[in-house]
């Protein structure tokens, strides 16, 4: 028997080598930087450097009647190609973007036009598209196009869409797209017979996910072919070919999504088809010609998509240690004009609000309603720091309220490790049970105190006010539903050469995704890390794909790839058992090599294996020479390629859990407000976060740095100005405030691994944790050093200072702490 | 109405490079589309994210404030230019990817291009310094945390050459 490749040594048993070290936990550097730092990274605007540029024209208005476009004045400027309106749209282009995610309780969705058909509802919505030799010549073009609009008054701010005065749609009655109870137990009786109660009133304004690249979309049509190529920077690549497919009435089977490196996401790029993703594809096909759009910063403030958005009113009734026993909430919920992502923001909102708390009895209410402004769809966190906050919130007022320690009072609340797998008895945003996997919840909050100096903080905040000083500290827990289906796939594909291939369909947008994936099947497969190539995004590689959203790609790619080198492993283990006459269960894989346990000399590389797994007619190279017909030693009783079995070295499998898979951690933060100018300053923010297994610590807490850094722009600076006609007031980097490093803390970490029990790897999903209590924390932090409720976020300096004021004439009441209130407990009642 | 075309000469990372632009033609879109070094990113087109960031005459500048025709007769270094011309990569690269301060890498050419021409200047700076010198670009990723151990990284490859690592910054 002839072994290509395998070494011809001298059959001596040689010492066996220490395993190699786990790829996976461990820091390693990434491999996307190696393109990225050298300004070889390929970003959407970066390609189809020929391609005709699009350009829209977008409503001033925030609500309108479009009465006339007049396009003349546009056809003498140079390097016009092509200009469209409503009416050039044909078939299933003409009809309304589709509803990605219908719920029975989204009674009245609506979506936009992929170029506004009769009404504008939101300043910034496409009317017409003009294509151009270059960007240059489109804007040119725009300027002379008049539009003729009929102003119409808009519905700017919740307590106007709620009061209906005027209506968004007026097919929706109520401005109401939704309407949702879900409710355990009788929550209002329990609130009506607990001894305490407190009635909060909320307010959380709107942010953005503002990736640092905007949308982007570039399309090519081969006309030989009949098939279109688009490349969009998106969050998910099959969806948007799915959604072109079906708008354009192509074959799926002839468009193709490939993502090159995106610029960030943080979930407004799961939205699609967006309508320029339908219209480049659709011109370029009809022009013959690449097309492209690349999104400028004024676009993506009023053309893509916000969030945060949201009033609350809480009713909570507890007992005198601070459990809850009854629990109802009341949600105003803004998704601006459109649907198109459905109730997916308040749902969440409304069920993640319970964090790692029993809340007793619990109801929740949301509408979700209509108003002439950017629609809303997920931004990292995802509804959840509106429940958070919420949650959080009410923990603080019962805290204050009995006098208690605010740690203590969720202390009291939280579930038990022992009460794991825990249900709350609602149904989650992926449809399925709200069924809290795994987590110790004592211990993340045990840790944070710990790591933040809790019960050492009374003395410090004494000391500091004696020096003239204002300093607070507050805290914030979160539980994070990750790892959502319905599946991801994951393709592992080892090579002649012995190099791994590996492929998935979500995409990526900064989380590291080819060096955690290439960690992965380095382990699973007995491979060097450095010998994996990961592929995300492509539909070329992988068709069947959802998407990159809530934490999911690390729990959903991470085990659908594991199971994947698992089965290629296997299969390289029989391959390799029969070349080599040893059973395959003692045979291991190591540094790329197939090698018995007993004698590590009888060995054959996975290229070679890789050789045999394929039977030839044709030699391409010398060692493929090995797997055709008149080479090796073929067993002539079977045929070549086994039945049931199939050629290559290669696996395909997909990972479908029944539920989410939870994470959690807490936050705490330590701030000083100027007792003169209400300057807020981040003294200390710490987390302590629970992702079950980490796959790469680095990544992960650069994941956690990243999401602190948008909790403190979402808690202290950013938020949506939009005036009372619906104006943006503040649609540019200039006005709209995202920290820079200046207002960045440091964040100190500690982590906690409590295996998922969901999927194979044990992981859970780390991506958004980092943002979600934050505004919570933030709220707490203020309230203590002011001593006054701190109750709508975020708060900029101007508006602590207004508080300030407000709570000197004595229209703001003080924290009972604050004014000296007495212990308001019952002493028996306190006693354990 | 047709607009009047300039020929220009660019010195780009030690090469001399041509391009016919109209005078409007920024320096940005010139660099990336004439001259396809698409290393250099436009976050924002009004000056204020700094994802644009290149050097001119050494000196970090807004390639998306300027225009392709003022750049003539200055020397201009991209992203793309700041490797050795043997490829390996510059010490801020090095220390970027050590530190893990990138995540989607569409800020990082315009930090790297600003921290390499600031520690020309400050050799050893400290972590306040370090984060002050970065206080001027935008990163939606990474919260700076990582990009402010990557410039002390960087100052101690290029001053000693040493590959101890970076302890973790203290809270300010
Ligand atoms: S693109 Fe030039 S500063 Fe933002
Ligand atoms: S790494 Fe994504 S914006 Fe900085």
């Amino acid at each position: 028997m002839t072994i290509t490749e395998a070494p011809p040594a001298a059959r001596k048993k040689a010492a066996p080598e220490p395993p190699a070290p786990r790829a996976v936990g461990s820091p390693l550097p990434r491999k996307e930087d190696l393109r990225l730092v050298m300004g070889e990274g390929r970003f959407l605007d970066d390609l189809g450097r020929d391609a005709y540029e699009a350009a829209f024209i977008r409503s001033p208005h925030a609500r309108a009647r479009v009465l006339a476009i007049d396009i003349g004045p546009a056809l003498g400027v140079e390097g016009l190609i092509a200009v469209y309106t409503y009416q050039d749209l044909p078939g299933r282009l003409a009809e309304p973007l589709p509803m990605l995610i219908p719920h029975p309780g989204l009674t009245h969705g609506r979506t936009g036009y992929p170029l506004a058909k009769e009404y504008v509802n939101h300043v910034g919505e496409a009317v017409v598209m003009v294509v151009a030799r270059d960007r240059y010549a489109a804007e040119d073009a725009c300027e002379k196009i008049t539009v003729e609009y009929e102003p119409l008054p808009p519905v700017v701010g919740i307590e106007n869409a709620f009061r209906a005065d005027e209506l968004v749609h007026p097919d929706v009655p109520g401005n109401v797209a939704g309407h949702v109870v879900q409710e355990t137990g009788d929550a209002r009786a329990a609130v009506a017979a607990a001894p305490y109660s407190l009635e909060l009133h909320l307010d959380i304004e709107r942010s953005a996910c503002m990736p640092m690249e905007g949308r982007g979309v570039f399309a090519r049509w081969d006309v030989a072919d009949g098939s279109l190529r688009i490349y969009s920077s998106t969050q998910t690549s099959s969806g948007v070919r799915a959604a072109v497919a079906a708008k354009l009435e192509l074959p799926l089977l002839k468009v193709e999504c490939v993502t090159p490196d995106v610029g960030g996401g943080f979930g407004v790029k799961i939205v699609h088809p967006w309508p320029e993703e339908v219209l480049v594809p659709w011109v370029a096909r009809l022009l013959d010609h690449e097309v492209k759009w690349t999104e400028d910063r004024r676009e993506h403030f009023i053309s893509s998509a916000h969030e945060r958005g949201q009033l609350q009113t809480v009713r909570v009734g507890f007992d005198g240690r601070g459990r809850i026993l009854g629990l109802d909430v009341d949600i105003l919920h803004d998704n601006g004009a459109y649907t198109q992502y459905g109730l997916i923001v308040p749902l969440i909102t409304s069920t993640q609000l319970l964090g790692p708390y029993k809340p007793g009895a619990y109801r929740v209410e949301f509408r979700s309603l209509y108003t002439n402004t950017v629609m809303v769809t997920p931004y990292r966190g995802a509804g959840r720091p509106q429940g958070v906050y919420a949650m959080e919130r009410t923990m603080d007022s019962i805290a204050d309220h009995l006098g208690l320690d605010r740690a203590d009072v969720r202390e009291a609340n939280l579930i038990r490790p022992e009460e794991m797998p825990y249900d709350h008895g609602l149904l989650f945003q992926d449809g399925r049970p709200l069924v809290y996997d795994s987590g110790d919840f004592p211990a993340s909050l045990d840790k944070i105190k710990k790591l933040v100096g809790w019960d050492e903080f009374a003395a410090y905040r004494e000391q500091a006010r004696a020096e003239g000083r204002r300093v607070g500290i507050g805290l914030a827990a979160y539980v994070e539903g990750t790892g959502v289906g319905p599946y991801e796939g994951g393709h592992v594909q080892i090579e002649t050469s012995g190099k791994v291939y590996v492929a998935t369909g979500l995409t990526s947008q900064g989380q590291g995704h080819e060096t955690v994936f290439a960690q992965v099947v380095a382990d699973e497969l007995g491979v060097a890390v450095e010998d994996v190539t990961v592929t995300t995004g492509d539909t070329r590689r992988m068709g069947y794909a959802v998407g990159t959203f809530a934490s999911r790609a690390a729990v959903m790619s991470g085990n659908a790839i594991a199971l994947a080198a698992r089965g290629v492993r296997d299969k390289a283990l029989r391959i390799a058992g029969e070349a080599l006459g040893v059973a395959p269960r003692k045979l291991e894989i190591v540094q790329g090599v197939v090698r018995s346990r007993d004698d590590p000399a009888v060995s054959i590389p996975l290229g070679t294996v890789a050789v045999l797994s394929n039977p030839l007619r044709y030699a391409f190279d010398e060692a493929s020479k090995a797997a055709t017909q008149f080479g090796g030693t073929p067993d002539h009783s079977r045929p070549p390629v086994a039945e049931g079995d199939e050629p290559g070295l290669e696996a395909r499998e997909f990972f479908s859990p029944p539920r989410a898979t939870y994470a959690n951690g807490v936050h705490a933060v330590i701030v000083e407000t100027d007792p003169e100018t209400a300057e807020i300053t981040v003294l200390r923010y710490c987390v302590v976060h629970d992702c079950g297994h980490l796959l790469n610590p680095m990544i992960v807490e650069g994941q956690v740095h990243g999401g602190v850094a948008q909790a403190v722009g979402g808690a202290l600076y950013e938020r949506m100005h939009y005036d009372e006609s619906g104006q943006l007031l503040n649609a540019s980097f200039m006005d709209f405030l995202m920290p820079y490093a200046s207002e960045t803390p440091v964040v100190e970490i500690d982590h906690l691994e409590t295996a998922s029990p969901m999927n194979p790897l044990g992981i859970k999903g780390a991506g958004e944790a980092g943002v979600i209590p934050g505004t919570a924390a933030f709220a707490s932090a203020i309230e203590d050093a002011e001593g006054f409720p701190i109750t709508k976020m975020p708060i900029q300096p101007c508006e602590l200072f207004r508080l300030r004021q407000r709570f000197e004439a004595g229209e703001i009441p003080p924290l009972r702490r604050r004014a000296g209130a007495p212990n308001n407990v019952d002493e028996e009642l306190c006693q354990p | 109405m047709t607009e009047q075309m300039h020929e220009i000469e660019l010195r780009v990372n030690g090469v001399l490079r041509t391009a016919t632009v109209p005078s409007r033609r920024l320096l940005s879109d010139c660099l990336r589309h004439d001259l396809g070094l698409t290393g250099t990113h436009v976050g924002c087109e009004h000056g204020v994210c700094g994802a644009c960031t290149v050097q001119i005459d050494g000196r970090p500048m807004r390639s998306c404030l300027m225009f392709a025709v003022s750049a003539r007769g200055h020397e201009i270094t991209t992203v793309e230019g700041l490797a050795d011309p043997d490829g390996s990569m510059h010490a801020v690269q090095q220390a970027f990817r050590e530190c893990h301060g990138l995540q989607c890498g569409f800020c990082t050419p315009g930090f790297l291009t600003v921290i390499a021409a600031y520690l020309r200047d400050h050799p050893d700076p400290t972590e306040a310094e370090a984060r002050e010198a970065i206080g001027g670009n935008l990163c939606r990723c990474t919260g700076y945390q990582n990009i402010v151990k990557a410039v002390l990284r960087a100052a101690r490859i290029l001053n000693e050459g040493t590959d101890a690592p970076v302890a973790e910054e203290a809270p300010r």
